[in-house]
């Protein structure tokens, strides 16, 4: 059993102009086998607190903590939260031209586990992954994300989520560029590596289509930086009716 | 703001300077006689770029030479090599000196390497031309041509290593239908001055492909410059160099069009590290009236992986007729980028890694072309060792 847990975080947007504050204390505990839902309108800051967990250089932690089984994440260089167990799904995946997806995904293997995969077993998990997800063989040799639609960048991360087995794993608006078979491709994926995994998934969303085919525990309500309003899975019906005007107009206050 | 749009800002933070130059590629004067050129000042469009007082007097008269590069040979059994004199008549034939080095090397030589490839004969082997420099504080001109024969097939390395001040002029003359790879090496000791006019000619439905390595070496200029005997020829002019900090490194290309159905592709990809590392590339290509038909494309790319460093590069394309099947260039600079990095990072890979892996893809494109497997083993090893010598 693990815990993220996040206190009372503050993070800056670092820009050219100077930084601007994004997080404004986010208090949030995930448990392993738990999920749940962090939901909230365009610009509240829900990609800030993926990005402030994962160490994107452009955001600065001004104070808080992110502990994992009470470890200082914030401590941790990027590749090290990632070794830790924690996993981030992005939104908007970094095409690597000339580095092909079957280098880059066995380079991440053996950087995770701390060893190379036996060559055997892994080029079967890769197989039946990519199966898994209807990823057609021929993309194990492209470079990595280069060219790929929106709905191939998504299928790739949770891709890279069922190889890497994360103890917690954000999934940063996985279901936007998805069309109705795509989500459901992606979403049973997720599903399956729940069920075989005890696992954590924060998912990210701005719609609750995402959660129809993944079941949340718990559903946040993220507005003005932080979670204004923490619910079960009857709260995302809630949003669904009657939309975010509710909470941006409390946190704006 | 998302990370996205900074990562396509980023990339194209440094988009290349494109220039019409003053006058065109066309009228670029050219002789075998030094004193028919006027000493370059460096305003000049050809000189612009690269930093005079490093030239060690090459360009002004002032350099005679004080001793000799050496020669190790290593040649495929079909392949036959000379040393002539200056008077042979086969020198000189694939082009004339555009700049005033170049011609001063002409002007100074005092024997050429022939290197030739018979009619109708594959080489069974590649073949390895290892020019050793004259040594730290020495000057030399040289002068090598290979010539590959009506229908001959060869592969040949020219490998430049050692010290001192070199100006050489290389020739390449391809007859009917010949079929060529050349990869010209420069692998200079930190010392070495290189200036070097290459000069490719090829016959009618000829095939050439030029590649051209730059690693080492505080100076080194290499102009390549490709015209067409007959139609059907097909030049592929690749590139790869890798500029630490304080090197400068040059490359001036000239495709010059002057007959139909001709083809040429130019790559070249640049990476640069350190302080006052500074790479140039000026690409020119010219499509004359007579030359319907003609298909052409360049591109460069260069990486900035640190701070300090600069790389310029110029791409020009002339045409003078709308009878072309295709014509284009694209540059690109940028900046290594962070989004990468993060990328790679967050999915476990140390920073040193990441950023291996992503110079290691940047250089893929052109390795792959790279068919002699000893020389793309051993760019593969420069690059590592570059990588090394930063620290990642």
């Amino acid at each position: 059993m693990a815990t993220l847990e996040i206190k009372d975080l503050h993070a800056d947007v670092v820009t050219d102009e100077g930084n601007k504050p994004i997080l404004n204390g986010v208090n949030l505990t995930i448990r392993s086998g738990e999920t749940h839902a962090i939901m909230g309108p365009n610009g509240s800051g829900k990609s800030t607190l993926s990005y402030a967990i994962a160490g994107h250089p452009k955001y600065e932690v001004t104070s808080g903590e992110v502990l994992l089984d009470g470890e200082n994440v914030l401590e941790m260089s990027v590749d090290e939260r990632a070794r830790a167990g924690l996993f981030l799904a992005m939104q908007y995946p970094v095409e690597v031209p000339g580095v092909s997806m079957s280098n880059f995904l066995r380079s991440a293997a053996t950087a995770v586990r701390g060893e190379a995969p036996k060559l055997r077993h892994w080029v079967k998990e890769v197989k039946d992954e990519m199966g898994q997800l209807e990823i057609s063989p021929e993309f194990a040799e492209r470079s990595v994300n280069e060219g790929f639609s929106g709905g191939e960048k998504k299928r790739h991360e949770i891709l890279q989520m069922a190889l890497l087995k994360p103890k917690f794993a954000i999934l940063d608006e996985t279901d936007s560029g998805l069309d109705v078979d795509a989500l459901r491709t992606v979403s049973s994926a997720v599903n399956e590596y729940k069920s075989n995994n005890e696992v954590g998934v924060m998912l990210i969303t701005h719609y609750s289509r995402l959660l129809k085919h993944i079941e949340p525990d718990f559903v946040h309500v993220f507005a003005g930086g932080k979670v204004v309003q923490s619910g079960g899975k009857e709260l995302a019906d809630e949003l669904e009716a009657d939309g975010y005007v509710k909470f941006t107009t409390e946190a704006a206050v | 703001m998302t990370v996205a749009d900074n990562t396509a800002a980023a990339n194209v933070a440094e988009a290349a300077e494109v220039t019409i130059p003053a006058a065109s590629r066309a009228e670029r004067f050219a002789s075998y006689d030094v004193e028919a050129f006027e000493v370059p000042g460096g305003r000049e469009e050809n000189w612009r770029f690269t930093p005079m007082k490093r030239l060690r007097g090459l360009h002004d008269g002032s350099a005679p030479a004080t001793g000799e590069a050496e020669l190790e040979l290593e040649t495929a059994p079909e392949v036959r090599v000379e040393t002539v004199g200056r008077d042979d008549q086969r020198l000189g034939q694939a082009g004339v000196p555009s700049d005033r080095i170049s011609a001063q090397a002409y002007s100074s030589f005092e024997k050429a390497t022939l290197v030739t490839v018979p009619a109708e004969t594959k080489a069974s082997a590649r073949t390895l031309v290892r020019l050793h420099g004259p040594g730290e504080g020495k000057t030399a001109y040289g002068h090598v041509q290979l010539r590959a024969e009506q229908f001959g097939e060869a592969t040949v390395v020219l490998d430049h290593v050692g010290s001192g001040t070199y100006a050489d002029n290389i020739e390449f003359v391809l007859g009917d239908g010949a079929q060529l790879t050349v990869v010209s090496v420069q692998d200079w000791a930190d010392d070495a001055v290189h200036v070097s006019e290459q000069h490719l000619k090829l016959g009618k439905d000829s095939r050439l492909k030029h590649i051209v390595v730059t690693l080492g070496g505080d100076l080194v200029r290499v102009s390549p410059t490709a015209t067409f005997a007959g139609p059907g020829g097909d030049v592929e002019m690749l590139g790869l160099h890798f500029a630490d900090s304080g090197q400068h490194q040059e490359h001036r290309l000239f495709v010059d069009h002057a007959v139909p159905h001709c083809k040429s592709n130019v790559l070249y990809k640049g990476a640069l590290q350190g302080d006052g590392a500074h790479s140039v590339w000026i690409g020119d290509v010219l499509i004359r009236a007579a030359a319907e038909a003609t298909e052409t494309f360049e591109l460069n790319r260069n990486l900035v992986l640190t701070e300090g460093a600069r790389a310029d590069s110029v791409p020009n394309l002339e045409i003078e007729t709308g009878e072309i099947s295709g014509a284009g260039h694209a540059s690109a600079t940028g900046r290594f980028d962070d989004e990468q990095l993060f990328y790679l990072q967050a999915r476990g890979l140390p920073e040193e890694e990441a950023r291996r892996l992503v110079v290691r893809g940047f250089f893929h494109e052109i390795l792959m072309k790279i068919e002699v497997p000893e020389v793309r083993e051993r760019l593969e090893a420069a690059i590592e060792a570059e990588l090394e010598a930063i620290g990642v």
